[in-house]
């Protein structure tokens, strides 16, 4: 029995090596090598193999750095709590109100414009909100404002309303396949025991789903904290993120250890609010599916 | 009566999500130089325009290798795991599978400066196969969760029966399996094609001097009078990507129908 199981290992590990070494050669090292850079001394051009902390002192000291950092987490939070919101009615709504075999197709749907052009999506959102864009053109047009509205592009307000539109399938697809593996059962012995509809999504379905839920913040929150595109393209000189910071520290300024200590700053920041949140969840995760 | 309200709340959060694709067409076809209404006449011009500029071109073969590059190895290296996942149990399973998991969720400005850092320090130069290599790293989760879904979905029996009667593993997997998980490696090929052609953040920090499609039309994004030129492109590539879409959902589902299983809905479920 021990025999069998560890062939089963062994040629578990075997199939899944070749997989696992690509990720470690081409994730690990060089995440490895950005963890190593930013302890490193930057010598314009060239990098001084020197041990030092002053590019985390740079970091942590610079005000412009901090309200960067600040802003971006703020940026990421309101994507996420925006996207999670407006998504979970319509990933119920296919859970429980689409017949099965229809469920894919509207599933497809909602994904489709994810997998479309990020670009020129992102850029489409400038001619929706610019001067003479969609919205002041509709507005003005029907004669609710006189003047064009400056405050919805060039800012804050656009990224979020951008990367709101760009994320939104992702968090539909991890809520609707919490609420799928529900045991109907339940919903119906709370009914019959005399719940209101209300009384049961808010008892039942809805801490049922808290996995799910966990699922769309996280793959929400993180990748937007690091976007690049949409404070570029919409943001202006105001709504710069930490993608901005460090694209311009490597590719413009070419200082690669102030640019490491600033991408590795932005990752342990995200890494610690993510493992706070799962954790302050973790009585909801560890229900029985 | 419920289910009416999220009915018609789902159909205008779907009009939300299409409203800027909807935006595209109308630009590309429309005869003004700026984007912005009350639109000018009819034209087909900026889709003549596209078939003038060399720079496009090349930046569309670039893309197009880079892509098939990308697709064939992720779905290889995601065929390993997504078989060793769904089939065994093996020492660290879950957080060896987290790790390669990692970059659904991982900003991909990291991966990007990460490649670039290592790259430059080993001494190479940037060129197609680096901006390859990151690609692959972003589309093997996404082959993992669709072949996983059909590796879940075989019935085992049928790869005994084969052996049984006589037939080595590797004309096992030749003769049974492979046929039976095709579809699923399909769409995975196709779903990985389209990532790679539209991923612009890791092309932009590894593409040296021979940019991809995406990293072109960002350079040309600054300059106002090539945007309906860009929003003509734009209509070519979102029609492109539904088309490759369409065809990887239909033999995704086809591959679960063939091997006998329930369809749960998207393939990332």
């Amino acid at each position: 029995m021990s025999e069998w199981r560890s062939s089963e290992a062994a040629r578990g590990l075997a199939l899944v090596g070749p997989t696992l070494l690509y990720a470690v050669a081409m994730l690990a090292v060089p995440l490895g090598a950005v963890l190593v850079y930013s302890f490193l001394t930057d010598g314009y051009l060239t990098i001084i193999p020197e041990f030092t902390l002053a590019n985390y002192a740079e970091v942590f000291s610079d005000p412009i750095y901090r309200q960067v950092m600040a802003r971006s987490l703020g940026v990421a939070l309101a994507v996420t709590v925006a996207t999670v919101v407006l998504a979970y009615p319509v990933a119920y709504f296919v859970a429980f109100h689409v017949r099965p075999e229809r469920r894919s197709l509207w599933l497809f749907l909602i994904t489709i414009p994810f997998w479309t052009s990020y670009l020129i999506r992102v850029f489409l959102w400038k001619v929706i909100l610019g001067y003479n864009g969609v919205v002041n053109a509709t507005l003005t047009g029907l004669g609710i404002i006189d003047e064009p509205l400056t405050f919805i592009l060039y800012n804050v307000n656009a990224v979020v309303i951008t990367l709101a539109h760009a994320y939104a399938p992702f968090a539909i697809l991890p809520i609707f396949v919490a609420l799928g593996k529900i045991d109907r059962t339940l919903l119906e012995a709370a009914q019959d025991l005399g719940e209101s509809r209300l009384a049961t999504f808010l008892r039942v379905t809805l801490p049922l789903s808290v996995p799910g839920v966990v699922a769309a913040v996280l793959i929400v929150f993180i990748p937007t904290v690091g976007d690049y595109v949409t404070p570029r393209l919409v943001g202006g000189p105001e709504g710069r993120m930490i993608a901005n910071i460090i694209q311009l520290q490597y590719l413009r300024l070419d200082n690669y250890p102030l640019g490491s200590a600033l991408a590795v700053t932005a990752m342990a920041i995200v890494t610690v609010i993510a493992v706070g949140f799962v954790l302050s969840l973790r009585r909801y995760l560890r229900v029985r599916q | 009566m419920k289910g009416r309200w999220l009915r018609a709340y789902t159909v205008l959060y779907l009009l939300f999500l299409y409203a800027p694709i909807a935006l595209l067409p109308i630009f590309a076809f429309n005869d003004a130089t700026i984007i912005a209404f009350p639109l000018g006449g009819f034209t087909g011009r900026w889709f003549v325009e596209l078939g003038k500029v060399p720079a496009l071109h090349d930046a569309a073969l670039n893309s197009v290798f880079i892509a098939a590059m990308a697709s064939v190895s992720a779905t290889v290296l995601g065929m390993l795991a997504a078989c060793a996942s769904t089939r065994y149990e093996f020492p660290a399973k879950r957080p060896i599978m987290g790790f390669i998991m990692l970059p659904l969720v991982l900003p991909e400005i990291i991966v990007g400066v990460s490649l670039l850092v290592v790259i430059l320090r080993a001494g190479l130069h940037l060129s197609h196969w680096s901006i390859i290599a990151g690609h692959i790293l972003i589309v093997t989760p996404f082959s993992i969760a669709i072949l996983s879904s059909a590796f879940a979905s075989l019935d085992r029996s049928l790869e005994e029966a084969a052996i049984d009667l006589g037939e080595t593993p590797w004309s096992t997997f030749r003769l049974v399996t492979l046929p039976l998980v095709m579809p699923g490696i399909i769409s995975s090929l196709l779903i990985g094609f389209t990532i790679s052609l539209d991923e612009f953040i890791i092309a932009f920090f590894l593409s040296g001097s021979e940019p991809t499609l995406p990293v072109y039309i960002f350079g040309q994004l600054r300059f106002p009078q090539k945007i309906p030129i860009i929003m003509a492109l734009g209509t070519i590539l979102v029609v492109l990507s539904i088309l490759l879409l369409v065809t990887a959902e239909y033999f995704r589902r086809r591959g679960i129908r063939r091997a006998g299983g329930q369809d749960s809905g998207g393939f990332l479920g």
